[in-house]
């Protein structure tokens, strides 16, 4: 059973994101794996050591850079790295990465695609699903467990309602929630064997996909700044207040 | 200074051949002419050490800094997180793979102590002894054998100590007292160790005494010692900073030693314990600019979140001034110590880099140190922030591994011959 886990390199979680000219500031700033992508990454490593996957390959779309991310990936624990490259600075969308990595699918054929149910940059929370729809394959999202016994998967959910349990059968797509695992830190003797691991480079033209975004950004904003509250005394104030002078009702 | 030479040399030649010479070649100024230059900064780190920084940055950031207060508090490092940095490949950082280590350079463990140092001083120095001092000599000088027997359990499960200071000898080492005495296949010790880091949860001390005090310091020899050897703890210290490392003084009382337990030569230790020391001196460098930086990286903020006077504290010129000079001189003693690094790494003398490296570096960790919480005014003078820590931590490194008296009179007699007849 061979696992494929997507990784992408974003602007690391803690950093105070700047806005300028209408698009997020990149330059010089710390970038990291996806916090979701590791947690996809931990629980394809944790099911190798339980023996229910024997390879695990770890896809990057993006540009020169996200090789670290891949690099990561491999001392993470994951066998072997594919980085379809971009150009600097291009536009990668849900739908554009979701089609490389249906080309990859096909071509590695692996049993379970592991995904981080979004992305901390554009927060889409789209390439898994649309995924598993071109693939024709079950899909099962915001997993906050994942069991394997043979080919029958079965995957608890969480939703807005509370915990749903899904039941499948492999191939299949899951993408992972906060709340699957802890990921593990990339120990050092795992650093060193990653240097020998290999990672193969391709193109979106061998994978025969289209890069083109569908998608245009028109604006990039900060959200506006919160303002102090207001304290009233009664509902009626309350219902005034929100009629009146919030204007929401 | 690479492109300036070549510069000079293109018109030197050209000086033949016109009569307008240019003062300045016209690319001496532009960044192409730096592209070109071949040798990189000392910013530049393989890959493997990237990650292996990434990596400890993280672990230190989300395992360690939750415990410190505590640990502090408690004098005492929680089990856990030594756990931790073995299971992180991190206490056998230069430990060749063939006994559980990662084989990884000198200079990856020091990047390992400064990330850590930024988070705790205690865990940076516990790494730092048991991989530069007690590591290194036994991967240096060991046998086949006790490289065999000790390394693999220094790269999972034991703590390993320096011990050669004592009540009497601390700059003037070499006055130890603590004898060997032979018997047969054995060397009987008898004595005491003062001040020995991570003894209380070590299991493996390098002990130094001397076999023949007629010989004076060439009777020195360096053993390795296991606990069960009969070694005791006379004394955990109590002390201002870096209390969750533990110090303690040892007594040595009639403990055996088997003679195939001696590092190296009988009567070399001395010249074992004098080379250590000057790597090790890089590993103190790397914790302080870790103590530095740290308090640094912890007060800053502050300075953009307070206003008085309607301004951010951190844009009064004032200020601006103490935390720019600060920050160059962060950044120096930085330079300093990665450069001692790589010049160990490569082979050549570092002896005099190193000493400048700890001495300075010593020096800006509590001038960091000791601003940060200036800056950050009365909550910064409290317990609640971690800046008083940074502070009470940073004044050990003007005093183990060879004092900043010491070290400058390292550096003075390596000057020396270079001046003088």
């Amino acid at each position: 059973m061979r696992i494929l886990v997507g990784v992408k390199r974003v602007i690391d979680y803690a950093v105070k994101i700047r806005v300028a000219n209408s698009r997020v500031v990149t330059e010089n700033v710390k970038h990291s794996m996806n916090p979701f992508d590791e947690i996809a990454v931990e629980e394809a490593v944790r099911l190798k050591e339980k023996k229910h996957a024997s390879e695990i390959l770890a896809v990057s779309i993006g540009p020169t850079k996200s090789q670290e991310t891949l690099r990561t990936a491999l001392a993470l624990g994951a066998d072997k790295a594919f980085h379809v490259e971009v150009a600097e600075n291009e536009e990668v969308q849900p739908l554009q990465v979701a089609k490389a990595l249906k080309a990859i699918v096909e071509k590695e054929k692996p049993d379970l695609v592991l995904l981080g149910k979004q992305a901390i940059d554009d927060d889409s929370n789209q390439t898994g699903q649309m995924l598993a729809g071109l693939l024709g394959w079950p899909q099962a999202t915001f997993a906050s467990k994942v069991d394997l016994n043979g080919r029958d998967l079965t995957v608890t959910r969480e939703v807005d309602g509370g915990l749903e349990t899904v039941k499948s059968k492999l191939p299949a797509v899951v993408t992972v929630d906060l709340r699957l695992n802890e990921p593990r830190y990339a120990s050092l003797p795992n650093i060193m064997k990653a240097k020998k691991k290999p990672l193969t480079k391709l193109t979106p033209a061998e994978l025969g996909v289209d890069m083109t975004p569908r998608l245009q950004i028109l604006e990039v904003s900060e959200p506006p700044k919160r303002s102090g509250g207001k304290k009233v005394g009664s509902v009626d104030e309350l219902i005034e207040k929100l009629k009146n002078e919030a204007g929401v009702i | 200074m690479l492109p300036f030479k070549s510069s000079v040399s293109k018109f030197a030649s050209r000086r033949i051949n016109q009569n307008i010479i240019p003062l300045i070649s016209k690319n001496a100024f532009s960044t192409s002419a730096f592209a070109r230059s071949a040798i990189p900064s000392l910013h530049t780190f393989t890959e493997d050490e990237e990650m292996l920084r990434a990596s400890v940055a993280k672990f230190a950031k989300e395992q360690v800094k939750p415990k410190v207060k505590e640990m502090d508090e408690h004098e005492l490092m929680d089990k856990s997180i030594i756990q931790g940095l073995f299971e992180q490949g991190l206490m056998a950082v230069e430990t060749p793979t063939e006994y559980g280590g990662s084989g990884t350079s000198f200079t990856a463990a020091i990047l390992v102590v400064e990330e850590l140092a930024k988070v705790d001083a205690s865990v940076s120095v516990a790494c730092d002894v048991h991989n530069t001092l007690v590591n290194t000599l036994l991967i240096k000088y060991g046998t086949l054998a006790q490289k065999e027997k000790y390394l693999p359990k220094m790269s999972t499960d034991t703590v390993g100590c320096f011990c050669l200071s004592e009540a009497g000898s601390g700059s003037d080492a070499f006055t130890l007292q603590t004898r060997a005495e032979k018997q047969g296949d054995y060397y009987v010790l008898n004595g005491s160790k003062m001040w020995i880091t991570n003894s209380y949860e070590a299991g493996i001390f390098l002990v130094f005494a001397n076999v023949d005090p007629s010989k004076g310091y060439k009777g020195i020899t360096c053993f390795i010692v296991e606990k069960d050897m009969g070694v005791q703890i006379a004394k955990k210290e109590s002390k201002l900073g870096i209390r969750a490392s533990s110090t303690c003084s040892l007594t040595f009382e009639d403990v055996k030693v088997p003679a195939e337990n001696v590092l190296g030569e009988v009567g070399k230790g001395y010249k074992y314990a004098i080379e250590i020391l000057n790597e090790g001196r890089i590993g103190i460098a790397a914790q302080m600019i870790g103590i530095a930086q740290g308090a640094f990286d912890e007060a800053m903020p502050y300075l953009f979140q307070r206003k008085q006077f309607g301004e951010f504290i951190g844009d009064f010129q004032g200020m601006q001034h103490q935390y720019a000079q600060i920050a160059v001189e962060i950044e120096a003693a930085r330079l300093l110590t990665y450069n001692a690094a790589r010049l160990k790494e490569q082979g050549k003398n570092f002896v005099k880099e190193a000493a400048m490296a700890k001495l300075y570096s010593s020096q800006v960790a509590e001038k960091a140190a000791s601003k940060a919480i200036e800056w950050v005014g009365g909550v910064g003078f409290t317990r609640d922030l971690p800046l008083e820590k940074y502070y009470r931590d940073c004044k050990i490194g003007a005093i183990y591994e060879g004092t900043s008296n010491i070290q400058l009179q390292t550096i003075a007699k390596l000057l020396r011959p270079v001046y003088s007849q």
